[in-house]
């Protein structure tokens, strides 16, 4: 990218700097021995041109909208749109989250995300014994349709993207979101929005888990498939690498893991449905941490999109651009947060989330400040939104595209990122793809020990959170906080015991069976499963077919 | 402590757990328990499962548990896994896979850490299989660490041991049969989807035509498990490995085996006992009078090795020749 | 020449999956020179309570960061003392608020540790307050 002459003058000059360097820490000793990333890659002090000399300009870097997308996937950048503010919202009933997703797009956000409570997540009903004391606390509890035609009352459904954090049921919901548009009489393909729908990141890290792997894999191809032919405008899957780095992984392999992960599904797209990449690959999207080691995270996101461009060119053949760009949502990162003086946490975000906006993020979650304590309260969430209108809209950084391109050390570190994730890739390949992975516990040993090491380091104060392990204050300044009445769980119950006893219990199980039907002979599930939501059945009738056909995947605790 | 003995016989969940610990911690009267219940033991089947890690053998197990219960029988497992050679600590993990049976009265899983015990047990393993056979338990499954192909310990327990296989271990298989083939009474190549699996079968069937074998003798049956990933298959697969299990010991009720079994059990047992009475009041005395430091010396300097300190610790303790020393493996 | 051991089981009661904290801690009591039973995600308060009870731990510690704490520690500690096995000391972590400290204190936990807790100050705790018992 350099001319020899260029080169040779800084291999010169280096040279020089660094028998000053040398001089000077001899007198001035550095202030600690190793400076790492927070994922405790070594850094450099300096990076020059000779760190990125190999690179070839229109090969590795390009322009906006240009293989390998380095630079991002929009030609305008964020001058036609700014990322979506997107804010991850949901607790208790489901009218109490309608009341905060409208306070929220009052207030300027521009598409909603669904947290769903745990048995919700699990493919429980309120009133299971295994659901007890967890109804509406992390989310919204939603049972049947009726809960759910609550939730988007008064939303504009054709107007809105929705995201739904959804996982192991994640066909009950979307299709219970399909059949209230279908209630509504809004036409299927006017939907725009996302269902998570990653099973893969939660055998490696999150741990929301109802089948097998093998099965997992073909209820989300099932979505996959259905969607490119009604849906079109919705993301069946989200590929996460959010919960893989809270979980304690390092900033490569969150990339690596996520990346592997998004090529399972493509491969068992094209290799169980029959679909060509190009039919589908356009609608898959990702989601990332933007975690606290500023460059690091900017690097992460950027290899992100030249890796999966190239996957998607040479590894699958595809040639449609669209299936090249690789769209994700970014949310920052809730493991960098302290209960310890839990203001600083808006400083943390604001860091996180510039960070996810300089590595081209199309969507972004802001978290606020007491996550870490309790269910977000209004004031937290409204000061995590304005923040991403201060970036957008005060500091300029919206002004121009990738801006970082070119910095010896943000391309090194992206050369970098993007070489280690290769590692992996192909390390996991040999295994025999990311399910083989899982079952060995590959990347859930791999996390665990990158977790247990950043523990230590920080036990050791060789990493550094401010008023954990440093700045210690004995002062506190207490924090209003949200909870949610456990009553709510009992309301919940009451909602769904109405419920059954108001439905055709006849017309219910017809529809169980004709999902256990679809299941056992292969089919896909969907069509079956928005009849049944439309006819009442819960979110765990239905899971529990699954779970019966399918069997039950149990945590097998590695450690 | 007093009334330990009694209530693991009457089937105490807290205090046979509790007599496995104090046996695990070596605390003074735990033996006087095991005395006390020792008559009563002896009812129990005892199974051992021994191979690789990662072969799955918690994951069967855990399917065995279910099989046992459904024809009513009642079941004890011990879990062996080993302690840190250097702190002593142990992740005891393998339950996580049995925790499906934690609210069953009729299943007791008991955790044991090998405490830098060698051959795939812990020490306690064998006075913990007469805790549970005491309360009741119709089936003690016992799970070997699972580290190499030293685990022959457990045939010294067991009155059938399976060794689990998976297909794909490569030169490993040579390893293990050098080891722990000879003690299989049953054959399971688990996760028997996976490539490999049929010359795994070719092999162990290989091995097991090699040796004679009397007519009417018991020819380990090798069954194929399918992974845990077909549910169903997988089931059906274990439903048919715990019949194998019960036909064994039928075998060896029928053939007059068992009591022949129990001898080796025994005669392991006695041989244990017996070194740990003698090397422990011995060493005991030793470390007090600090005779222990003066032979390190001796040793040290020259004026002697450790064969001739050893020979006049015995002369002196054991009061007699070579001949009247307990016989050592 | 009695060998004693601390004995602890690490348990994750009710449907969330974060087990990062859990999992380290895990390692990091065996690497303390403790037997650890961890019990794996996605636990009723029964099979925490058996569990405990068919190892014969000395301590007990629950973690719980969906916020349903609330019911599911007490539970554990009422079934524990149901079964007369209330001499285990409990222990909880995750995400729990201030003022739910003292309600679980009156249930019977003899600590709470929350988020930033350094692994040797839980170390210690349990070096100081949990003995082998017999």
């Amino acid at each position: 990218m350099f001319t020899k002459e260029l080169l040779d003058q800084s291999s010169l000059l280096r040279q020089k700097w660094e028998d000053e360097v040398r001089r000077t820490i001899e007198k001035n000793p550095d202030l600690k021995p190793r400076w790492t990333t927070v994922s405790d890659l070594e850094i450099k002090r300096l990076y020059t041109p000779e760190d990125i000399k190999d690179m070839d300009f229109a090969r590795d870097i390009g322009y906006p909208g240009q293989f390998p997308f380095l630079r991002g996937n929009q030609v305008t950048g964020y001058r036609g749109k700014y990322w979506t503010f997107r804010m991850f919202s949901g607790m208790g009933t489901a009218a109490q989250t309608n009341e905060r997703w409208h306070l929220l797009l009052k207030g300027g956000q521009t598409g909603l995300s669904t947290a769903f409570d745990f048995p919700t997540l699990m493919g429980y009903d309120t009133d299971s014994p295994k659901a007890r004391g967890e109804c509406g606390k992390c989310g919204v509890a939603i049972d049947t349709i009726e809960d759910f035609l609550t939730l988007v009352e008064g939303i504009p459904m054709d107007k809105i993207s929705t995201s739904m954090t959804i996982n192991p049921p994640a066909t009950v919901l979307w299709a219970m979101y399909l059949a209230t548009a279908q209630i509504k009489g809004i036409p299927l393909e006017k939907l725009a929005g996302t269902i998570q729908n990653d099973m893969l990141k939660e055998f490696i890290a999150q741990k929301t888990l109802m089948c097998p792997p093998e099965p997992s894999v073909k209820l989300i191809s099932d979505t996959v498939e259905f969607g490119t032919k009604y849906v079109p405008k919705w993301n069946t899957i989200s590929i996460s690498g959010y919960h893989i780095r809270e979980a304690g992984s390092t900033a490569v392999q969150e990339l690596a893991f996520t990346l592997r992960d998004g090529m399972e599904y493509v491969e068992d797209v094209i290799r169980r449905k029959g679909l060509h990449v190009d039919e589908f690959a356009p609608r898959l999207s990702f989601f990332f941490n933007a975690h606290i080691d500023f460059f690091e995270e900017i690097a992460k996101l950027r290899a992100a999109r030249r890796i999966w461009a190239k996957a998607m060119r040479d590894r699958y053949g595809s040639t449609n651009e669209r299936s090249w760009w690789m769209r994700f949502h970014t949310q920052t990162a809730g493991c960098s947060l302290t209960a310890q003086q839990p203001y600083n946490n808006v400083v943390r975000t604001a860091v996180e989330a510039l960070a996810a906006v300089l590595g081209g993020t199309q969507s972004l979650h802001t978290n606020s400040l007491d996550e870490v304590l309790c269910l977000p309260s209004d004031h937290a969430v409204e000061i995590a939104l304005r923040t991403q209108q201060i970036l957008a809209e005060e500091t300029g950084v919206a002004n121009t595209i990738d801006p970082l391109a070119g910095s010896y050390f943000v391309e090194a570190l992206t050369n970098e990122m993007e070489e280690k994730a290769w590692e992996y890739i192909h390390k996991i390949d040999e295994m025999g793809g990311m399910i083989a992975a899982i079952e060995k516990g590959f990347p859930q040993m791999e996390i665990a020990d990158a977790a247990y090491t950043f523990q230590k380091q920080i036990d050791a104060g060789e990493k550094v959170m401010v008023g954990v392990n440093k700045y210690i204050s004995e002062k506190e300044y207490p924090i209003p906080f949200l909870e949610i009445d456990d009553s709510v769980e009992l309301e919940q119950i009451e909602r769904l015991n109405a419920v059954r006893r108001k439905r055709d219990s006849r017309k219910v199980r017809e529809c169980l069976d004709d999902i256990r039907n679809a299941c056992k002979k292969g089919e896909n599930v969907m069509p079956y499963c928005i009849e049944a939501v439309k006819n009442y059945c819960t979110v765990q009738e239905i899971c529990d077919v699954y779970r019966e056909v399918y069997g039950e995947y149990r945590d097998p605790g590695l450690y | 402590m007093v009334e330990l003995g009694k209530k693991v016989m009457a089937g105490d969940v807290r205090s046979a757990s509790r007599l496995i610990r104090n046996i695990e911690d070596n605390l003074p009267g735990a033996k006087q328990e095991i005395r006390k219940i020792f008559p009563y033991t002896g009812k129990a089947h005892v199974v051992g499962l021994t191979g690789p890690p990662g072969a799955g053998k918690s994951t069967l197990t855990d399917e065995l548990i279910r099989c046992f219960r459904r024809k009513g029988k009642t079941v004890g497992v011990l879990a062996v896994d080993p302690s840190s050679p250097f702190t002593g600590g142990a992740i005891l993990g393998d339950r996580i896979r049995m925790q499906r049976h934690a609210e069953d009265p009729g299943v007791f899983v008991r955790s044991l850490a090998t405490r830098g015990t060698m051959g795939g047990l812990s020490k306690a393993a064998g006075d913990a299989i007469h805790v549970m056979d005491a309360m009741g338990k119709d089936i003690v499954m016992v799970e070997t660490v699972g580290i190499g192909q030293q685990e022959v310990e457990i045939i010294h327990h067991a009155h059938t041991v399976l060794v689990v296989l998976v297909p794909g271990m490569g030169d490993e298989i040579q390893a293990i049969k050098a080891g722990v083939m000879e003690i299989g009474d049953i054959f399971v190549i688990n996760k028997a989807h996976r490539e490999g699996a049929g010359k795994l079968f070719k092999e162990i069937t290989a091995m097991l035509d090699m040796g004679p074998r009397e007519p009417g003798a018991w020819r380990p049956p090798i069954v194929m498990v399918e992974s845990v990933a077909e549910p169903h298959e997988f089931e059906r697969c274990v439903d048919e490995l715990s019949d194998k299990i019960e036909a064994h010991y039928q075998y060896l009720v029928n053939t007059n085996q068992l009591g022949d079994r129990q001898r080796r059990r025994s005669l392991a047992e006695i041989n244990a006992a017996v070194r740990d009475a003698i090397l422990e009041t011995v060493l005991r005395r030793l470390v007090a009078d600090g005779e222990l430091d003066r032979m390190v010396e001796k040793a040290l300097n020259k004026e002697s090795d450790p064969y001739t300190l050893a020979e006049q610790v015995a002369e002196r303790y054991l009061g007699g020749s070579k001949a009247s020393m307990p016989v050592a493996e | 020449m009695s060998e004693r051991k601390i004995r602890v089981m690490v348990a994750k009661p009710g449907l969330d999956g974060h087990d990062r904290g859990a999992r380290v801690l895990a390692r990091c009591f065996r690497d303390a020179g403790f037997e650890v039973i961890y019990t794996g995600c996605h636990q009723t308060p029964e099979q925490c309570a058996s569990a405990a009870i068919q190892e014969d731990v000395d301590m007990l510690g629950l973690s719980c960061l969906s916020g349903a704490h609330r019911y599911l520690f007490p539970q554990v500690a009422k079934l524990l003392k149901e079964q007369g096995a209330d001499d285990i000391v409990l222990v909880g972590g995750g995400i729990i608020p201030d003022q739910d400290f003292q309600p679980l204190y009156d249930a019977g936990f003899k600590a709470i540790f929350t988020p930033g807790t350094p692994l040797d100050t839980i170390v210690d705790w349990i070096k100081t307050n949990v003995k082998p018992r017999s």
